[in-house]
């Protein structure tokens, strides 16, 4: 009975944290009939203990680095070979650097088609069929496969990851395959961490095109530097010179996942909402009560925020 | 040098969650009143980048292909304007909601028709679907190299160095042409089409090529022939758990908010 293969990352001599949650997924999916979960890594054996213990009932071992980013037509021979080798008929990967690429180099490979970034899998009679958002957030899809093998790319942090059982082995069998490597890669470097990158800030406050005047920013700055965060602004307000792009949240910008992000005079335009909907608390200030942004919001006040934000900056001093 | 440019027009990303509909049963989104369709936001990206080989070359030519309805020819005359050569349309009733598969297909056709194409350039992905898939197709089906995400280009003989965005950093390649690029935002700002240029792409000639133009096989346009199908479209249903912070003043209301977040351990 055909299963499902889960790509897994590695590195630094361990296995991605989101190499676990495909684990979980591809164990939902057995939970409804969808047959064994195998997971192909790259690198050493020891990696496949954490995957067994996390939901694998077997691990391919690909040579080491084949499955680094940039490497994805080294990755997709390995790939393919898996997924004969595992008689898998369902391919999960991450929505990661990796996964961007072999994804759809796997698919096109197949003849069959690849669905990205998904939230949400079912196995209905024996085919998978899964859910993915589009249109910036305003809209999910819900697609499935017309050719045999049905690959997709999991959102990170939409799955949760199963508490290890230490009591869980199997199988270990080495991949030899490769795919024909033309682009050379030169050089990987790390993002630089000078100053706190809008993208690792725990707190974010942008500004948009409601704040009406680009000095509004300074007061943006004043919140987030007293929260220790880092200040964002959307589309409209770069668009019209008010902030530096560098600084732009967004789909054409940065995305950002923090634990508060503020979001002042901004509606919540899909552009918008694709760079930062992924933030776990979220609060608004805004004039519209009926605004997208204050609908997604934790805690929203309606008001004007020239009023609004120097009192809460008084009042979040007046707290200490 | 020959360079092609894939570019989509796709309802504005701008668009209000409130002005955005869907027709559930035909599966499509109602396009908002009053707010028309805009050149996908990655793409005068990718045209900027083919611009800029090309006035670093000294010479060469800018084609620019658009799979759509007629409206498509906005997002071509777009990168015309900002100076691109020729715009090629590819127009079909069997083109209408088929899949990035097909359409990965269609531009490949439409590539290999135009013939000794050294390097095709497109956004990092469409901002309607957001896949991100189309690069690495059109890629497979020439069977040539694809490097996606690229924030900077240098050409030197026929190896193109491309800088690319990782998700926790940045990676330097090297490949040989002919080669697929997708161009991500990182990229830089887009020229802006003077008007002289606007008047000068109204004499450019687009071309539009058909599926049977392109020799597709019946069973490779056509939406009955996607590979992937769409099931369902829908709005999802957002809960709204907001709390609205009362207050009898602003002064108040933002006393109660700073109160809030620090009962709720976020500040």
């Amino acid at each position: 009975m055909p299963g499902t293969l889960i790509i897994a990352e590695a590195a630094d001599g361990a296995v991605a944290p989101h190499s676990f949650e495909l684990l979980a997924a591809g164990r939902a999916l057995a939970d409804q009939g969808g047959g064994a979960v195998s997971a192909l890594v790259a690198g050493d054996e020891s990696l496949a203990q954490s995957l067994f213990e996390h939901g694998a009932d077997a691990v391919y071992l690909a040579p080491a680095g084949s499955l680094d980013p940039g490497y994805a037509e080294t990755g997709a021979g390995a790939a393919l070979a898996a997924c004969e080798a595992a008689d898998a008929n369902v391919v999960l990967m991450g929505q990661t650097s990796v996964g961007r690429d072999l994804g759809p180099l796997m698919a096109f490979k197949l003849n069959t088609a690849v669905a990205m970034e998904c939230v949400g899998l079912t196995i209905d009679g024996g085919r998978l069929r899964a859910t993915r958002s589009c249109y910036g957030g305003n809209a999910n899809a819900e697609v499935t496969w017309r050719g045999d093998v049905q690959i997709a790319t999991l959102k990170p942090k939409a799955w949760d990851a199963l508490a290890p059982d230490a009591g869980r082995s199997g199988a270990v069998t080495a991949i030899d395959a490769t795919g024909e490597q033309r682009v050379r890669v030169v050089s990987t470097e790390a993002a630089e961490a000078t100053g706190i990158r809008l993208e690792d800030a725990d707190v974010v406050v942008s500004g948009g095109r409601g704040l009406g005047d680009p000095s509004a920013f300074g007061m943006m700055e004043d919140l987030a530097g007293l929260l220790g965060g880092a200040t964002g602004a959307s589309r409209a307000a770069c668009d019209l010179g008010w902030y530096p792009p560098s600084q732009q949240v967004g789909l054409t910008g940065k995305t950002v996942t923090p634990n508060l992000y503020i979001a002042v005079a901004i509606s919540g335009a899909s552009q918008h909402m694709a760079g930062m909907s992924g933030s776990k608390n979220i609060v608004a200030v805004n004039r519209d009560p009926d605004c997208n942004m204050v609908q997604v919001s934790r805690f929203a006040v309606v008001e004007d925020y020239k009023k609004v934000v120097p009192a809460l900056i008084d009042a979040i001093k007046a707290l200490d | 040098m020959n360079i092609v440019v894939c570019v989509k027009q796709i309802p504005d990303p701008e668009t209000p969650a409130s002005q955005f509909a869907v027709d559930e049963a035909a599966k499509r989104v109602i396009p908002a009143q009053g707010i028309a369709p805009v050149v996908n936001p990655y793409d005068p990206q990718a045209t900027e980048a083919a611009l800029r080989l090309k006035d670093a070359a000294g010479e060469g030519k800018i084609t620019v292909i658009s799979l759509g309805e007629d409206s498509a020819r906005d997002a071509i005359k777009h990168a015309l304007a900002m100076g691109a050569d020729e715009g090629v349309l590819l127009s079909d009733p069997d083109f209408e909601n088929i899949d990035n598969f097909q359409t990965a297909v269609a531009l490949s056709r439409a590539i290999e028709k135009i013939g000794d194409v050294d390097l095709v350039l497109m956004g990092r992905a469409s901002a309607d679907w957001d896949m991100g898939v189309a690069p690495l197709g059109v890629a497979e089906q020439l069977e040539i190299p694809c490097v996606t995400i690229a924030k900077s280009m240098e050409l030197d003989g026929d190896t193109l160095t491309v800088e690319r965005v990782l998700d926790d950093g940045f990676q330097t390649v090297e490949v040989d042409l002919p080669a697929v690029v997708s161009i991500s935002n990182e990229f830089g700002e887009p020229r802006y089409p003077q008007l002289r240029q606007i008047m000068l792409a109204a004499k450019k000639t687009v071309q539009v090529w058909s599926a049977d133009d392109l020799e597709l096989e019946d069973d490779e346009a056509g939406e009955d022939n996607r590979w992937l199908e769409l099931e369902a479209l829908y709005i999802p249903q957002v809960e709204s758990n907001v709390e609205i912070i009362e207050g009898d003043s602003p002064e108040e209301q933002a006393r109660n908010l700073a109160l809030k977040l620090r009962e709720a351990k976020l500040i």
